[in-house]
Parts: C-alpha cells; sequence; structure tokens
C-alpha cells in the first residue's frame, strides 16, 4: 500500500504567535517551529497500517527550509521517505491555494492512501482533507477516530457529535484522523539514525509541475484586512471559598441573569 | 439586494440554533435565502420564516445524508452558480467547514472559517469577517478577494432575533453524481450523553478538568450542567485520562466553543484548553487553585474545592429555580 501522509510544521502552540505587520502573515521565523499535533496521529495511523498490510509511508511537507526539522522527525518516527514542497512562490497561499499545491503533488507521487490531521494548531481551519479529496476525486474519510483496511475496501469511524458515523469506500481515500485514533510513537535513538539516511526530495513549483500564478500571497483568494491584539479582559472578581462560595457564585449568575 | 445563502442546521424538522443567527447575521447583508437539505423542511419553514429567510432551497432526498459532505457541497455549488448569491454562510461545525472547503474548490471561491462576527465591508459590497486566532490572542479582519464569499460561522457569534420573513419553499432537483457518492455512511452510531444541547451550539458549557479527579466526580459537573440547561465540556487532561469521551474536549485539538456562559471547573487554563474557549462571553472558574492561569481569564472566579463549590451552586440554583 502506498501511503501519503501530509505533514504541516506550525509555531509551538506555547509559543507566542503574531502576525507580521507588513503583510498580516504568520511570523514562523521567531518562533520554534513542530509537527502539526494532529499530524503526528496521522503518522502514527499510517505506519501501523503499513504495518499491518505492507507498503511504505511518504511523508509529505510543503513550507519553507524549517519544515526539514518535522520532516526528519517524521521519518525517525519510522516513515520510509520524504517529499518536501519548497518554493518561495508558496508564501501566503490560503487554503485553497495549499490544496491546489498539495493535489498537484499528490498526483505526481501517486498514493493508495493519503492521511493528514484533522487540522492544523495555527491556522485551525480543517477543510485540507474536504478539499483535497473533491480535487482528487476520491473519497473522503474525515474525522476519523478508527480506520480498518481489508484489500481496497476501507471502513472509517467519523466523528460526530452525537457519536459516530460508520464510513465505507473503495481505495484510494482521503482520511483525516482526530486524536482519539490512536498514541503516536515517540522516535527511537535507531530511528533517530536511520532517519538520517532516507532519501527527502525536494520540489519547486516547476518541478511540481504547480503554475505560480495560482499559488503564494498575490493570488490568495482571501486577504487579511487589519488584525489587533485582543485587548485583555477586564479583571473579574475573584472570591475565596469562606463556605459560601457557591452561593456566591449562584448569586454572580443571578446578577448576569444567566439563572 | 442579492441573496445569502445559509445552509440550515437542522435535526430531523428541528432548526439548529445557530441558523436562526446566521439568517440574523445574513439580514444585515442581503436576502437570506436558507437551504434545507434531506426531508422535514415543510415542518421546519416556520422557524425560519421567523427569523426572516425571504427563500428556502429545498434539496429532498437519501441520498444526501447517506454520503460524507460531497452531495451538499455539490447542491450548494448548484445554487451557487443558479442565483449568484452575495455569500454563503455555514455554522462553523467540523462538517459545516468541510462543506465549505469542497464548495470554494468547486466555485473556485475564497473561505474563511471561525468568524465570530461579520460586517460590511468599507465599499458597501465586500463581507469582513472577524476572526479570533492563535488562542484568541489576536482579532483579525479578513476577507475573500475570490469568487463567492464562503464563510464558516460559529455558534453563537451573533444573538438570533426574530423579523418574519415569507420562507417561500423552493424545490431544488438534485442528480448527485456518483463521485460524490464515494463515502458512504453504513450506521449511525448515537451515543446518548441525556437531553443536554450540543457542545457547540450552548448557550452555556460546564467543563471539568483534572481537577475533577476522576470518571465518577464528573456527575458533579453534569449535575451543575442540568441545572442550568448547559452542554458539558471537559479539558484535554480529562479525556486523556479516560474520564469524559473525547467528543466533549474543549481546546485547541478538540472543540470550540463561545458560549454566552463558559463555566470551567478544576480547569488550570493551559494555553491548548483556552484556545477552545477563550471567546465566551463570559467565564466563570472554580479551581482551588488562587495560581492557576484561568483565572485571568474569569468574569467571576472561586478559590475553592470544587467538591463543595460545586454542590453548593448547583443547589443553590435549584433553589432559585423552585422559588
Amino acid at each position: 500500500m502506498n501511503i501519503v501522509v501530509c505533514v504541516k510544521q506550525v509555531p509551538d502552540t506555547w509559543a507566542e504567535r503574531t502576525l507580521r505587520p507588513d503583510d498580516s502573515r504568520l511570523d514562523r521565523a521567531s518562533v520554534d517551529g513542530v509537527i502539526n499535533e494532529l499530524d503526528e496521529y496521522a503518522i502514527e495511523e499510517g505506519l501501523r497500517l503499513a504495518e499491518a498490510h505492507g507498503g511504505e509511508v511518504t511523508i509529505l511537507s510543503m513550507g519553507p527550509d524549517k519544515a526539514s526539522e518535522s520532516i526528519r522527525k517524521a521519518l525517525s518516527m519510522g516513515a520510509d521517505k520524504a517529499v518536501h514542497l519548497i518554493d518561495d512562490g508558496l508564501a501566503g497561499s490560503d487554503a485553497l491555494a495549499t490544496s491546489l499545491a498539495i493535489a498537484q503533488v499528490l498526483g505526481r507521487t501517486g498514493f493508495d492512501l493519503v492521511i493528514l490531521g484533522s487540522e492544523s494548531t495555527d491556522a485551525r481551519m480543517g477543510v485540507l482533507a474536504a478539499m483535497l479529496a473533491e480535487r482528487l476525486g476520491v473519497p473522503q474519510l474525515s474525522q476519523a477516530s478508527k480506520v480498518e483496511v481489508d484489500g481496497t475496501a476501507i471502513r472509517i469511524n467519523r466523528q460526530a457529535e452525537y457519536g459516530y458515523d460508520t464510513v465505507e469506500a473503495v481505495l484510494p481515500a482521503v482520511v483525516s484522523v482526530v486524536e482519539k485514533i490512536n498514541e503516536p510513537r515517540y522516535p527511537s535513538f535507531k530511528g533517530i539514525m536511520a532517519a538520517k539516511k532516507k532519501p527527502v526530495e525536494t520540489l519547486s513549483l516547476a518541478d511540481a509541475g504547480i503554475d505560480p500564478g495560482q499559488v503564494g500571497l498575490g493570488s490568495a483568494a482571501t486577504e487579511v484586512v487589519s488584525f489587533a491584539k485582543r485587548p485583555p479582559r477586564q479583571a473579574g472578581t475573584v472570591v475565596k471559598d469562606e463556605g459560601d462560595g457557591g452561593v456566591k457564585a449562584a448569586e454572580f449568575l443571578a446578577a448576569q441573569k444567566f439563572i | 439586494m442579492a441573496e445569502i445563502l445559509v445552509l440550515a442546521e437542522h435535526s430531523g424538522e428541528k432548526v439548529k440554533k445557530v441558523t436562526c443567527e446566521l439568517l440574523t447575521l445574513a439580514r444585515g447583508f442581503g436576502e437570506p435565502a436558507a437551504v434545507w437539505l434531506g426531508p422535514g423542511a415543510e415542518a421546519g419553514r416556520e422557524r425560519l420564516a421567523e427569523f426572516g429567510a425571504v427563500k428556502v432551497y429545498v434539496a429532498d432526498g437519501d441520498d444526501l445524508d447517506d454520503y460524507v459532505v460531497a452531495p451538499k457541497a455539490e447542491v450548494l455549488a448548484a445554487l451557487v452558480a443558479a442565483h449568484s448569491p452575495a455569500a454563503v454562510l455555514v455554522a462553523a461545525t467540523p462538517e459545516g467547514k468541510e462543506i465549505a472547503g469542497r464548495l470554494a474548490v468547486k466555485t473556485g471561491s475564497g473561505v474563511i472559517t471561525d468568524a465570530v462576527g461579520l460586517a460590511a465591508g468599507e465599499d458597501g459590497t465586500g463581507l469582513l469577517a472577524e476572526q479570533s486566532i492563535f488562542g484568541g490572542a489576536i482579532v483579525v479582519q479578513s476577507r475573500v478577494r475570490t469568487g463567492t464569499p464562503i464563510v464558516a460561522v460559529r455558534p453563537n457569534s451573533a444573538a438570533a432575533e426574530p423579523a418574519p420573513g415569507p420562507a417561500e419553499l423552493e424545490q431544488v432537483a438534485v442528480e448527485v453524481s456518483d463521485a460524490a457518492k464515494a463515502a458512504h455512511i453504513t450506521e449511525r452510531v448515537v451515543q446518548e450523553r441525556g437531553e443536554r444541547p450540543e457542545l457547540t451550539e450552548a448557550a452555556i458549557v460546564v467543563s471539568g478538568g483534572r481537577g475533577v479527579g476522576g470518571a465518577e466526580n464528573f456527575a458533579l459537573i453534569e449535575k451543575l450542567a442540568d441545572s442550568v440547561g448547559a452542554a458539558v465540556g471537559a479539558s484535554r487532561a480529562a479525556t486523556d485520562a479516560g474520564w469524559y469521551p473525547h467528543q466533549f474536549q474543549v481546546g485547541q485539538t478538540g472543540k470550540t466553543v463561545s458560549p454566552q456562559l463558559y463555566l470551567a471547573v478544576g480547569i488550570s487554563g493551559a494555553i491548548q484548553h483556552r484556545a477552545g474557549m477563550q471567546t465566551s462571553k463570559t467565564i466563570m472558574v472554580i479551581n482551588k487553585d488562587p495560581e492557576a492561569p484561568i483565572f485571568e481569564l474569569a468574569d467571576f472566579g472561586v478559590v475553592g474545592d470544587l467538591f463543595t463549590v460545586v454542590p453548593q451552586l448547583t443547589e443553590e440554583i435549584e433553589k432559585r429555580a423552585g422559588s
């Protein structure tokens, strides 16, 4: 099975993340980059499926130079090889352009299964799996909390507010995963050493056959008009429980007309 | 005035609150036209009329609900092509955002997700969407500059205000393509959690965290939630520990909620959690650690043991309700 896992490098959630004043883009230079957390679950699921059914796991990442750190980590978890789509012309791409570029590369690498995290911790849009399925014309198996493959048949549990749906399709398909699905492994020392020798193919826009006019900030279909730091919340009232904490809380709720 | 398509969220015949909110928002920019997918439109119509729907486009048929997302995006794309609306609004639920994503690709349009407010642009035509990003630290105004603006709006972003509209039903003939039938939903598994409102829609959310200390103690959280008609949420510490089901996790890798009132019980308030609840209008905190960062967000906080404060609060609420 040819499994491609899409990995995004994102700024560490624990760092202070800001937008750049000149172009309203995420300031990626000033913060540490990490693998998007949900993508680690996608990598783990890809590795488990390859271990169970045979096949190869390829990491696909689009991003600047720094993204190679996240690619190496993904390889050290056990993926076989990687493709890094890197080009200055991609900077500032919105979701529409990102899905176009990634779909183009997937068309080139081929795949039985594309797996990604259901959303990134920076943009948090949660649209990429749906967009890729639409562009590639393959089944969308998103929000998966369980994945089972049997030959070319695939079945997932799709997480929903009320519980879950069981969804069936035939490969090739796009799967996005939620964190309930598994527990990602830590890279072993052996894995880290092995990752250094694993092949990483870098592709430019031209290499991937992507029209530079359709990606990047200039062609983005959405734009940030303005942004500002959220004003700090007004300091509230904090009381110490002296045996009447619950009553005081109820009084606050009553004053605010919640009860 | 140009039409604004509002994808109606409904459970059978019952229109969800977020749809009334979206219709209210849409009235500020154009003529709201609801899109009703699946059965139940005749019965749901009245509610849509109450909140100002001028039209209700109805696409019925089992095809729509039996496959993941794609058929719904197809119907919307057909309506966009036929009626050239000024914008399409959907609820920013996981599925709503996926529909928005597919529709964006189909129509070559820009998509904005998780808007918490909408305003008219300066030129009077465009829509400005307000988003709250990076765990609520930054407020952004964005707009779509290509195609038909597609905006996924978070529940509770606006108060639903009635304003009667004709809500004329108009049947839409749909032929769902084979390509859209690739991901077949074979079973829906409903895990009952009582009669509580949906987490992302609820006006009040009561969440429990590490301080709750165990699955059995979540009964305290549920009882408090039920006393105020709230949904129950949980922090990642609580769901990771298996104390409460994962789909109720509020936070960066879980649900984002924006209720009128958020009650954080035994939750320290790591950025991971704050990212999922920081846009709540009013925040109440109960935590025994006065240094817990969640108190920075609190409009009202009680430093105390949740095992005494929560039952007392619940009892007091029930007493007031009974009097």
